[in-house]
């Protein structure tokens, strides 16, 4: 029959470990996304030339691991003297990588509206302002939430790589456990199993609500 | 604040061993594309197939290669396999793990991609004389591969950028690996590993550059 040492306690900590997983996930989606919808209006509403340091900057966090830019920043923080935790450092670089992909998505989103419709919106009478939120948002809005969604997931998914700064998130937690009962299949298949659970029925919402908004159109 | 002295020399001066770690960092990369595309080509036929276990198995592998994360498919290919008597080393675990997960979010592609061309064409060929398999490699796929190309090459950066997790399970000889080697000989992380962020832009933009270039020869009507 199948027995396995993994008590209710170790799952306990897995729980724990996904609780950590999530908080890291929401700090950098927070800041990620603000941060994006500033970038990402920045970049859709001035000239290339102007945006365009802020164009390459975004882009070397699209082109570099994100493990090495945890060890990065977290060895730029030791040395400035800064003293900030680990796990500050990794809701920081999770929320700038996290705006490097918002900003092309909310970019993507208002170049999706159609000049002819913000023009006419303008010409009726509206501010810049009212234009932006009142027509724009509504419209770019369907466009990018799919997209936000999915990357969430992905931001959830990568925040396993914080475990290499000491981080005891959900993966790592998995690692102690089998270091202690050395069943690494089957306490990888639980990890596995929670991120699914955490992941799954979100991306099914995702493509959802894809379709259905394209129905529409 | 700043009681820190830069010390780039070193780092310069271990640049041909950092740009050999590169070349195994492209070699996984291209290997895991390879191999990825094409089980994935496989998984989108299987999953639009009639057969009800082919779409159980290829939906199955999608979406256990879509929902969790990359690093915990390199940790069961590394460490969940043993279970089973397969013992991989880092490099195969590795490039197994980016595999499977390459497999799965290109399988997803091609699936867009395969709606692409129209079923008509298809019938077309076959009353033409070609056979089934003949007509899917001369007619479909160059068209869907046209079709995804662009995502595809999102991927290979992908896969890339993918590649530093070996040093998680211990592999010494990619970019990462190399890296990390050199940091731990030294302490000096911040000069090495910022070296090797240049080296993995440097990588990145060549392939994105290079796959454009490609496309504009082969895609040209």
């Amino acid at each position: 029959m199948f027995h396995t040492s993994l008590s209710l306690n170790d799952l306990g900590f897995l729980a724990q470990g996904a609780g950590v997983t999530l908080l890291i996930t929401f700090w950098a989606m927070l800041g990620g996304t603000i941060l994006g919808i500033v970038f990402g209006v920045f970049r859709a509403t001035t000239p290339w030339w102007a945006t365009a340091p802020l164009a390459f900057v975004l882009d070397i966090f699209r082109s570099v691991p994100l493990l090495i830019q945890l060890v990065l920043v977290n060895a730029f923080q030791a040395i400035a003297g800064l003293n900030v935790s680990a796990f500050m450092v990794s809701c920081v670089v999770l929320a700038l990588y996290t705006s490097a992909y918002c900003s092309e998505l909310v970019r993507g989103g208002i170049a999706a509206v159609p000049l002819t419709t913000r023009r006419a919106a303008r010409s009726l009478g509206l501010t810049w302002w009212q234009d932006m939120t009142q027509i724009v948002y509504p419209i770019a809005l369907r466009i990018m939430l799919p997209s936000w969604i999915g990357l969430t997931l992905g931001v959830m998914k990568d925040t396993a790589l914080v475990s290499w700064l000491g981080i005891i998130e959900l993966l790592r937690t998995s690692q102690i456990i089998v270091t202690r009962i050395q069943e690494p299949l089957f306490v990888l298949t639980v990890a596995g199993l929670i991120y699914f659970i955490i992941s799954f029925p979100i991306s099914r919402l995702g493509a959802r609500l894809e379709r259905k908004w394209r129905e529409n159109d | 604040m700043f009681n820190y002295t830069f010390h780039w020399r070193p780092a310069f001066q271990a640049l041909p061993h950092m740009l050999s770690g590169a070349v195994v960092t492209l070699q996984i990369a291209i290997l895991s594309m390879i191999i990825g595309v094409a089980i994935g080509v496989l998984l989108a036929l299987m999953s639009g197939s009639g057969n009800k276990i082919f779409r159980g198995i290829a939906s199955t592998w999608i979406e256990i290669a879509r929902n969790t994360p990359a690093l915990f498919q390199i940790y069961m290919a590394y460490f969940g396999l043993g279970q089973f008597g397969i013992h991989l080393d880092s490099f195969v675990a590795l490039l197994a793990g980016i595999a499977f997960n390459n497999a799965g979010y290109l399988a997803e592609t091609f699936r867009g991609g395969l709606r692409v061309v129209p079923a008509t064409q298809v019938r077309a060929a076959r009353s033409l004389g070609l056979g089934s398999v003949s007509a899917f490699r001369l007619i479909v796929l160059p068209q869907m591969f046209r079709a995804v190309f662009y995502p595809m090459t999102n991927q290979m950066v992908w896969a890339i950028l993918m590649t530093s997790l070996g040093v998680v399970v211990g592999l010494n000889t990619d970019l990462t690996g190399v890296t990390q080697e050199l940091n731990v000989k030294t302490f000096r992380t911040f000069e090495y590993f910022a070296l090797a962020a240049v080296l993995y832009y440097l990588i990145a933009k060549a392939v994105t550059l290079g796959a454009r270039a490609f496309a504009y020869r082969l895609f040209r009507y």
